[in-house]
Order: C-alpha cells, then sequence, then structure tokens
C-alpha cells in the first residue's frame, strides 16, 4: 500500500520541468562513499487491512483495564475519560495541525491552549501557564531550571514521598543544568515541615508531592511554608483530578505548581503521550518554558490569539533560552481542557469525593480482611499504601492469575518495602469489585 | 521613537554600545542603530550595584518583542547606578537613547582603555558596512 | 467568538458519575480546598459545539496544503489512528507486568530494531518525547561517554544554519557552544570547522540535509575532522525524510541520532504535541542510553534496568507509547519501500524548486532534497513586500505558509517542504498562487500588506500580546483589549521549523 498520491505521468512531466530524466540524478549530490546502496531490511509491506490485523494480534498480548481488575496507579491512573475528549481529539483540523505559528490560519487551537491555560492556573491558583510540557516528569526539571535563574542558587530539594521517576529524571537533567540534588526523607508517610525547611536552607527549590506517592496528604502549607523561610521556591507536584478537593499550592505560597495532567482527559496508553502542566506566580512570567499563548486584537480590533512572550524560546534566544521545547502535548492538554469542561466545578469536586470515598471503603475493607495499612495515620487520596504479609510480587503474581491486578510494589523504589503494594482506588472501581480484591488479599494472607 | 543621531561626545564599541566618559566615571548605553534594530524595549535586566563589568562582556540583556541583546560593556569598572527609569519604562532607550536612556554607570577600573574605543566617525564607519 | 468560560452558566453541567452511597470522609480543614476552581459550567451541546467551532478555524494537513519547511506536514493515515486505540494499547498500564504488556514491549523492541536499521547504527531508546529532548538526550550521552573514558571536554559545535533547538540544549546539557559558518555551496565551511575543533570538542550537532534543504557534500570530511579529535557527531533527524533509504546517518559518520516520529513517521502533530524523538546511537555508546532499556529474551521481551553506566531516566517509562504505534505502523505500510517515500519527497520539492526558482530568488542554486529555501528580497526591495506579506497572502489562496524567516542566514527567507504525499495538482496550485502573489507584489502590492482577508481574524498585533501580556482569562478582570489602539505589527521572526 502507499500514501503517496503521483502517477506515472506526473512523475515524467515532474522529472521533464526538474530537467532530469530519472529520480536517481536528484540525490547527484549525495557522496558515493555516504550512499546506502542495499535495500533496507525491513519486513515487506503490509496492506491496510493486515496492518489492523497484526497490531489487534499484538495488542491482545496486553493485560488491559478492560481485560484484567486493576488497582494499579504509582502517576497513571484508570481514570474515565469522556466520548466529548474523543469527539474533539478526532477532529482532523486539531489532529493534524502544526505548532501554531501563524495566528490566522490557527486560531482554534490558539484559543483552546489560552482556554487550557486559564484552567490549569484556575486549578492551581496560579497567574501564568505553559502550554504544555512533555509529563509529569520533566516539568519537574523545567521547574528546577526556573528556581535556578530566579534564586541563582544551584541545590534542589526533593522530598523521598515525590514519585520516584520524577525524581529520577531531575536526577538525569541536574548535571548538564549545574545543579545538585537532596533528597528529605519521610516520617511514617510525609514529609516533616521542620526537616524540610533544615534541608532546604540555601537551596534554589524544594519539590514536594500532594497528594504524595503513597497517597498519604503530605501538610503542604507547611511545607510551602518551610521552603519560603529558607528562600528556596516552593514547587507542588499535584494531581488535577484532586484539586476540587484539596487546596490549590498557589493559595498556600507556592511559587510554582507542576504536574502529570494524565488523569484529566488522557488514556493510560502504557505511558503515553500525555501532558506535563507547568504553572507559576506572575513574577516567574519571564522564565517559564515552552510556548504561552497571548491574547491580542487584529487590525479592526477583534479578538485574537498569538504565541507570545517568545523572545524567552529557543528560536530567539537560542543557546540563552529559558528551555529547548518546541514540540510539546498540545493534543493531550486539549483532552485535559475538555475533560474539564465536561466535569466543570461540581464534577470535579464529585470525582475527588467519589476516589475519597471509595479509597475510605477500600481501606476499611481490606484492614477487615486482615491487610494492614503501611501509615495507618495518614489521610490519603485515591490511593494508599498496604503490607500484604509477603513480597507483593508474589502477591501481584497470585492476584493476577485471579484476574486481579492488585497494585504497585513499593519494593521496587522504597527499601524495607518488599511486602507492601500500592493500591489506587479510582471512580471507576465499584464496591464490589473492591470486595473482591479484599476477598483475595485475604485468602491469600491464609495460604 | 527619537531620530537618528551619534553624538560627538561619545565613544562607541563596534557591538553598538556608547560611553559618555566624565573623570573617572561614565555612563554606559546603546546606540540609536541598536535601538533601531532591537524595536521597541519592553525589558531590560540590569546588573546589581556594586558588580564589576569587563571591557568585551556582558553586563546585561535588552529585550525588545522580537529580539535579545547582550550588552557588551564598553569599559571596565564598578557599576554604581542602574537607570531605575529604564527598568520600570524599558521604551525610554528607544525615545532618548544618549539622554534619559542610559543604562548603567559605572566608576572606572583603567581609564586608558577608553584609548581604543571609537570616535563617532570610526563607529559610522562601522554602520557603513 | 466566545471563550468557553464566557459560555459558562451556574448549575449547567455535562459529566456525572456513580456515587455509590458511600460515606465521604472529611479532607482535613488546612488542607480543604476553599475557593472551587472557576471551570467552565456547560451542558454537553455547548461543549461539542464550542470544539467544534475552534476546529473550523483551525487548519489542519486534513484542511490543505501545508508546506512548513523543516515540519513535515504529510498526511496521517487514518489506520494508525484505529490500531493506536485498540484497548490492548489504549488502556494499558505502564506498570503493567512485563508479562502483562508482552504486545507492546514486543512493538517497541521491534520499532527499535527498524529505527536502528534506517540509521544505519546499533541501539536505540525509545524514551525521549520529542526531538528537542532528543537532542537534549543525546548530549547527556556525550558527557556520560566522555565521563567514563576520564576526558573533559566542554564545547559543542553547531552550524549557523542551525535549528534554535541545537543551541538551546547546548547550554542545558551545560556544553559551551561553538558556532561554525556555510560556505558559499551551502556546505558547513570546513575551513572555519577546522579552526574550532579541538581537544576540549565533544562533538558536532548537525542536520543534513541542513535546513536549507541541501546535502552537505563535505559530510565524510567534517565527520573525519571530529573524529581525528576524539569527538562525537549528533544528526539531528528533523531531516530525515529526505535520505531514508538513500543514505545512512551512521554511514555519514553519525554516532547519535534522534529522529522526529511526528514529522519522518507521521504521527499527528495535534496542533504542537505530541511528538517522539527517539535516540539511536553507535554501540559505544549504548551502555549510556536512558533505563529502561527494551530487550529481548528469546520469545520474550523485558525491561531492563540493570545498566550503571546509563545517564538515568529522561521521560516517564518507555517513552510516548502512542506514538510509537502510529509510527510502528507507518513504517510498515512501506516496508523497504520506504525510499520511495524520501524519493518522492524529494521529486516534489525539487518540482516545485524548478518552477519557483525565477520569480523568487535563490540564495544556493543547487538541487534540493526534501525541501528548498527562497528568499523574497528581491521583493523587498523593489516593492517593499516581505517573506512575512507573501505569507500572508497564501492564506488567501487557501494555503498554509512556508516556514518564514528561517534558517536565519538568508534574509526573507521562505522554507518550502512539500512532503512525499501531496498530488501534483496540489503543487501546482500552489506554484500558480506563488506565481500570482510575485506579479501581485509588482502591481498591487497592497494585496499583500492587506492579507489576510478569507481567514476569521486579520492580521494580529503582536506587539499588543507581549506587552499585555494577557495569557489567561481573568473573568470579572479581563481587560477588553478591543478598546486600545490596534495595528497589524506582526514580527518578521522566524514562524515554522
Amino acid at each position: 500500500m502507499s500514501y503517496l498520491s503521483l502517477t506515472e505521468t506526473d512523475r515524467e512531466a515532474m522529472l521533464a520541468t526538474i530537467g532530469v530524466e530519472a529520480v536517481e540524478e536528484l540525490f547527484a549530490e549525495i557522496p558515493e562513499g555516504v550512499r546506502f546502496r542495499r535495500a533496507l531490511a525491513l519486513e515487506p509491506a503490509l496492506s491496510e487491512p493486515e496492518i489492523v490485523d497484526h497490531l489487534t494480534e499484538l495488542a491482545a498480548r496486553n493485560a488491559h483495564t478492560g481485560s484484567e481488575l486493576s488497582f494499579l496507579g504509582a502517576g497513571i491512573y484508570d481514570h474515565y475519560v469522556p466520548a466529548v475528549v474523543d469527539a474533539v481529539l478526532s477532529r482532523g483540523e486539531l489532529l493534524t495541525a502544526y505548532t501554531p505559528y501563524q495566528p490566522e490560519m490557527s486560531q482554534g487551537v490558539l484559543q483552546a491552549i489560552f482556554e487550557y491555560q486559564t484552567a490549569i492556573c484556575e486549578l492551581t491558583a496560579m497567574d501564568v501557564s505553559n502550554a504544555s510540557g512533555y509529563d509529569g516528569t520533566t516539568v519537574a526539571a523545567d521547574a528546577c531550571y526556573i528556581a535556578k535563574y530566579a534564586t541563582g542558587r544551584s541545590r534542589v530539594v526533593i522530598c523521598e514521598t515525590v514519585n520516584p521517576q520524577v525524581r529520577q529524571v531531575v536526577k538525569t537533567y541536574a548535571p548538564g543544568f549545574g545543579l545538585e540534588v537532596a533528597e528529605v526523607g519521610h516520617r511514617g508517610g510525609t514529609t516533616d515541615p521542620d526537616e524540610l525547611r533544615h534541608a532546604a536552607e540555601n537551596g534554589a527549590c524544594v519539590i514536594f508531592q500532594q497528594p504524595n506517592f503513597f497517597g498519604c496528604l503530605e501538610p503542604a502549607p507547611d511545607l510551602a511554608a518551610a521552603a519560603n523561610d529558607a528562600g528556596a521556591l516552593p514547587i507542588a507536584h499535584v494531581d488535577p483530578v484532586s484539586l476540587g478537593m484539596l487546596e490549590a499550592p498557589g493559595n498556600y505560597g507556592c511559587a510554582l505548581a507542576i504536574g502529570e495532567g494524565q488523569g484529566a482527559g488522557n488514556y493510560q496508553a502504557f505511558g503515553g503521550p500525555h501532558y506535563g502542566f507547568l504553572a507559576a506566580k506572575e513574577a516567574f512570567t519571564r522564565r517559564m518554558p515552552g510556548r504561552i499563548i497571548g491574547e491580542t486584537t487584529d487590525v479592526d480590533g477583534q479578538r485574537g490569539y498569538v504565541l507570545t512572550l517568545q523572545t524567552r524560546e529557543q528560536l530567539i534566544r537560542r543557546e540563552k533560552a529559558t528551555s529547548n521545547i518546541t514540540t510539546n502535548q498540545t493534543l493531550l492538554a486539549l483532552g485535559g481542557l475538555v475533560h474539564l469542561a465536561w466535569l466543570g466545578p461540581q464534577g470535579l469536586r464529585e470525582l475527588g469525593e467519589t476516589c475519597l470515598a471509595l479509597g475510605e471503603y477500600a481501606k476499611a475493607r481490606l484492614t477487615a480482611a486482615g491487610v494492614e495499612l503501611l501509615f495507618p495515620e495518614q489521610a490519603t487520596f485515591k490511593e494508599f499504601a498496604v503490607r500484604v504479609g509477603r513480597p507483593a510480587k508474589e502477591a501481584i503474581r497470585a492476584a493476577r492469575a485471579e484476574g486481579i491486578h492488585p497494585g504497585y510494589a513499593l519494593g521496587r523504589d522504597y527499601e524495607g518495602l518488599d511486602d507492601a503494594l500500592l493500591v489506587a482506588v479510582t471512580e471507576r472501581r465499584t464496591p464490589a469489585e473492591i470486595n473482591r480484591l479484599a476477598g483475595l488479599l485475604a485468602s491469600a494472607k491464609k495460604l | 521613537m527619537s531620530t537618528e543621531t551619534y553624538p560627538d561626545d561619545l565613544r562607541y564599541n563596534p557591538e553598538h554600545d556608547w560611553a559618555r566618559i566624565e573623570g573617572g566615571e561614565a555612563a554606559l548605553g546603546i546606540t540609536w542603530f541598536a535601538q533601531d534594530q532591537l524595536g521597541e524595549l519592553v525589558h531590560y535586566e540590569p546588573p546589581e550595584e556594586g558588580a564589576s563589568v569587563k571591557t568585551g562582556e556582558s553586563y546585561g540583556e535588552v529585550e525588545s518583542v522580537k529580539a535579545v541583546s547582550d550588552l557588551i560593556a564598553p569599559l571596565s569598572g564598578e557599576v554604581i547606578a542602574v537607570n531605575q527609569k529604564v527598568v520600570d519604562e524599558p521604551e525610554t532607550v528607544n525615545d532618548d537613547p544618549y539622554g534619559e536612556g542610559w543604562l548603567i554607570r559605572i566608576r572606572l577600573t583603567d581609564p586608558s582603555e577608553a584609548d581604543s574605543l571609537l570616535d563617532v566617525a570610526a563607529y559610522r564607519n562601522v554602520l557603513a558596512e | 467568538m466566545k471563550l468557553i468560560f464566557e459560555k459558562s452558566q451556574p448549575g449547567r453541567r455535562a459529566g456525572s458519575f456513580a456515587r455509590h452511597d458511600l460515606p465521604v470522609p472529611e479532607v482535613p480543614a488546612t488542607l480543604r480546598r476553599r475557593q472551587p476552581p472557576r471551570l467552565p459550567e456547560v451542558a454537553e451541546p455547548e461543549l461539542v459545539r464550542h470544539f467544534t467551532e475552534l476546529a473550523s478555524r483551525t487548519f489542519g494537513i486534513d484542511t490543505g496544503f501545508y508546506p512548513l519547511g523543516s515540519c513535515t506536514m504529510k498526511h496521517n493515515p487514518r489506520v494508525n489512528e484505529r490500531v493506536a486505540n485498540l484497548p490492548g494499547f489504549r488502556d494499558l498500564h505502564p506498570l503493567q507486568e512485563e508479562d502483562g504488556a508482552q504486545g507492546a514491549l514486543e512493538l517497541e523492541w521491534r520499532l527499535q530494531e527498524i529505527l536502528t536499521e534506517i540509521c544505519g547504527l546499533h541501539a536505540c531508546s525509545l524514551q525521549p518525547a520529542a526531538g528537542s529532548q532528543g537532542e537534549l538526550t543525546g548530549l547527556m550521552l556525550m558527557r556520560a561517554y566522555f565521563a567514563d573514558r576520564g576526558e573533559e571536554r566542554d564545547t559543542v559545535v553547531t552550524a549557523d544554519t542551525a535549528h534554535g533547538t541545537n543551541p538551546a540544549s547546548v547550554t542545558m546539557a551545560g556544553y559551551k557552544l561553538q558556532k561554525v559558518g556555510t560556505d558559499a555551496r551551502g556546505n558547513l565551511d570546513i575551513d572555519d570547522l577546522r579552526a574550532k575543533v579541538d581537544e576540549r570538542t565533544a562533538g558536532l550537532m548537525l542536520t543534513n540535509p541542513s535546513t536549507l534543504g541541501l546535502f552537505d557534500e563535505g559530510i565524510e570530511e567534517v565527520a573525519g575532522i571530529f573524529h581525528e579529535a576524539g569527538a562525537l557527531l549528533y544528526y539531528d533527524g528533523a531531516n530525515l525524510n529526505a535520505v531514508c533509504g538513500i543514505s545512512r546517518p551512521g554511514d555519514m559518520g553519525f554516532d547519535i541520532v534522534h529522529i522526529n516520529l511526528h514529522k519522518t513517521f507521521s504521527q499527528p502533530h495535534g496542533g504542537g504535541g505530541p511528538g517522539g524523538g527517539p535516540i539511536v546511537v553507535r554501540d559505544t555508546l549504548e551502555p549510556f542510553l536512558p533505563v529502561p532499556a527494551v530487550v529481548r529474551d528469546g520469545e520474550r521481551f523485558r525491561l531492563d534496568y540493570d545498566r550503571p553506566k546509563s545517564i538515568g531516566k529522561v521521560r516517564a517509562f518507555t517513552g510516548p507509547f502512542g506514538v510509537f504505534v502510529r509510527s510502528y505502523a507507518f513504517i510498515r505500510a512501506y516496508g523497504p519501500a520506504l525510499k520511495a517515500m524520501s524519493e518522492v519527497a524529494v521529486l516534489n520539492a525539487n518540482y516545485l524548486l524548478a518552477r519557483l526558482k525565477d520569480a523568487y530568488e535563490l540564495p544556493f542554486d543547487r538541487l534540493c532534497m526534501h525541501e528548498f529555501v527562497l528568499s523574497a528580497r528581491r521583493l523587498k526591495r523593489e516593492h517593499g513586500v516581505t517573506a512575512l506579506d507573501v505569507a500572508k497572502r497564501l492564506m488567501d489562496y487557501g494555503f498554509h505558509p512556508p516556514t518564514i524567516y528561517f534558517p536565519l542566514i538568508v534574509p526573507e527567507a521562505l522554507m518550502i517542504e512539500p512532503t512525499e504525499t501531496e498530488s501534483k495538482e496540489t503543487l501546482d496550485a500552489f506554484v500558480d498562487a506563488l506565481l500570482a502573489i510575485a506579479r501581485e507584489a509588482d502591481e498591487s502590492p497592497e494585496l499583500l500588506k492587506d492579507a489576510p482577508r478569507k481567514r476569521p481574524v486579520r492580521r494580529l498585533d503582536e506587539v499588543k500580546a507581549v506587552k499585555r501580556a494577557v495569557v489567561r482569562y481573568r473573568f470579572e478582570e479581563h481587560p477588553d483589549l478591543s478598546q486600545e489602539p490596534s495595528e497589524a505589527r506582526m514580527l518578521e521572526v522566524q514562524k515554522g521549523a
């Protein structure tokens, strides 16, 4: 099959116009020594139906959340994606547009991003949001770069309760940024503000997560205050789905709010593409990485939208840019906007309440079944950690044999937690499904 | 917006910065040509008072809506004043690049450096190239 | 048109959930949200109409010809969307156990193998989220490679024709930048290069064909200079669409390559993203690739975290998987005939070039590869018409403009990339429009100055946008910018690439 449009007649006419006999002549300027002389060793071409069959066969070998009851979270969640999100994102004009460099051609996507920026600022109580970052890990590295230049300091402090992949990505970026990274341990599942204040001395920023990786609610206002006391920028890594219930970072002293957007409007998709959001107080506008859309008017005074504040960006500032980001995640961020508009403030609140209620129900049922909570004193949101009394990997294997994925093995990232599972309960789960999990873990414990 | 002028009493560098030397001190700024190339300025990132600047090196940045330019020190010295008016209203530079639109004042550490700067005729030759 | 927030009415809503009649636990008072976020309150019919109207005010490759140079705006096959949305891919959790994700891991492994073959190199990581993140990852690999060898090198060389991402990535990776010029034929200036490469040089970042759309005729010599100095060569894959199956970066001497899956391999770009920026490397650099690596053990596929020399992670999980599904499906539709894709991309570009080079100036009079750069310098000199004006006028003819004001070394640049998927009729109509515009510039330049006339808005005031910096809706306090003077102040800066 082919996606090409030229006929043999077209080709001959075009070659004649160019003044060459054959296509090969167009490559005459490629030095002999670097020409590729054989055929690419790729499998033969497939027709469209064959492509569908082949990929359907590959997809069938994956245990997805429609085929296996899943309590997996740890940063990516099985939230419901409304049909209207699919409908909007499959509009060809939006799906197949490039970055809106020419605003008269792209008012629709520009306005959509302006609306997305507004929604993110509303969720986080911030003044400015970029048009999206790659995901919830890279926006943390971006935020550190802002903090370095805003404070002139080169030490980043991250709580150990922040998603391990976020911490890994920050550590990978740090040497190039000229940053060192320090981690602060937790006390019974959350971060101690006094300990954090001490660690944040001379720090450029402090990154904490709310709710944290264990699902526990951090004393976020106290952590932000501790960072501010030390002159380090407080950066909150937040779950957008929680922000109907939990206070917004901008309302308790944070300089920046960042996060993984997937739970709002994106499918799990084996890890992407998703979007990361990054929002800040006005003072940091000039340090923001990536695209920002601004409002203006046309010659007739009519309202319109453009890419703006571009002197921050690589295309103008080049080696002195605030970031190298060019491609972002606009389409996925648009999914986020549509989902948030579908929810509205009341829907977002109810979504949060449902996650809270089901989570509490799950904790009660699991403890009743003899499973021990890892941090019984802590309030949680959407996710909580339990000890299963044997290696978590074994528990997962046994549960999956019964068609249930019981959660994430915390021992993969934390020492001493080999018997701990992180259990996520979104609005997609039901009390009956939670009962199934409780029953399974109870019977497994007896074995 | 101002009209094109290059005062006789200033010294210039080829990067389109000027210096007005007054005893052991100098005021620094950018030339009419530089502001014209940049367009309307929207941001001025000054050095801190007390910082030292070195001939040929960047001491700050000015930014228009479409471009960013390093400020290249024509002379070495210590920053004794930053023009706050330009920080607050960067377009002052477009309106009056040699007067109200000065950027910093420095105390010279090596006044003899002035000998290697361009006079107005030499700077006009740079522009003509 | 109104913002979705301006259509909001208290009490209206679209979505709802099963509530299960369970008690809702109290959130501790200090952590509870006091004021709800002002999200839009709309019903589903309004929601659908709003975004349908936004779609109708957007131009995609589905709408028409989109010759935005260096962006490779080719047709996005719809079967790719169908397969990416199979539940086994779409609803798969990234932390699923390996035995529950064999199909996904196999797809990733197969794509790695394909990209490695296309590049003529040895190992691949799909992890980077976009081309510019691929660049940064590549530079991190250089850093780790030289640290491992105990060599201190602090400089990376880029061309003066480079995308802005190259120098930006150099700085983010902690390297100093060294710029090299372009010679009279549009190749890298070898004499300038020789003077700038020494034992402090970590490597070169180069796009080949360059952003001028020209294949660097001295590439073997360039590679030799860097390799003799013990430095590495990085291939910016933005222009890979020109050379698939024709010339491989590994054979040219490059050691690290990034590929833009949203350009060459047809991932739809969604108004700015997603993309994908896999990197492909020579065997000497494989130990430093990000973790986890996707590997095959016999008939099984698994994630390998045991890579002690790895730079770490640049993104979550194994990368933007949905992008991989689409690109894999795209490549499987061609098979070894991927070469025909590049051949036609180059044929289409040369055809446009042949028909346009008399009406517009061609700064480097050579055969082009998949794209070429014209200059509107003569129109500006003779009629006061700029590249920006030509771009705006093209909109009235129903075309998306090419990239303008890039690369920076060509004044009044128009960078045109037709891609392989366009028909001759479309190419001819585009040529006719550009020729008509060149005549209009002579006869009635105001047609260009006033353009566009047929879009939802006319020329916008970009200066006002910067100075007022209204970057979110502010509800009751939102300023009414229409009450302030408005001019068609559009910036003559790079638009595209």
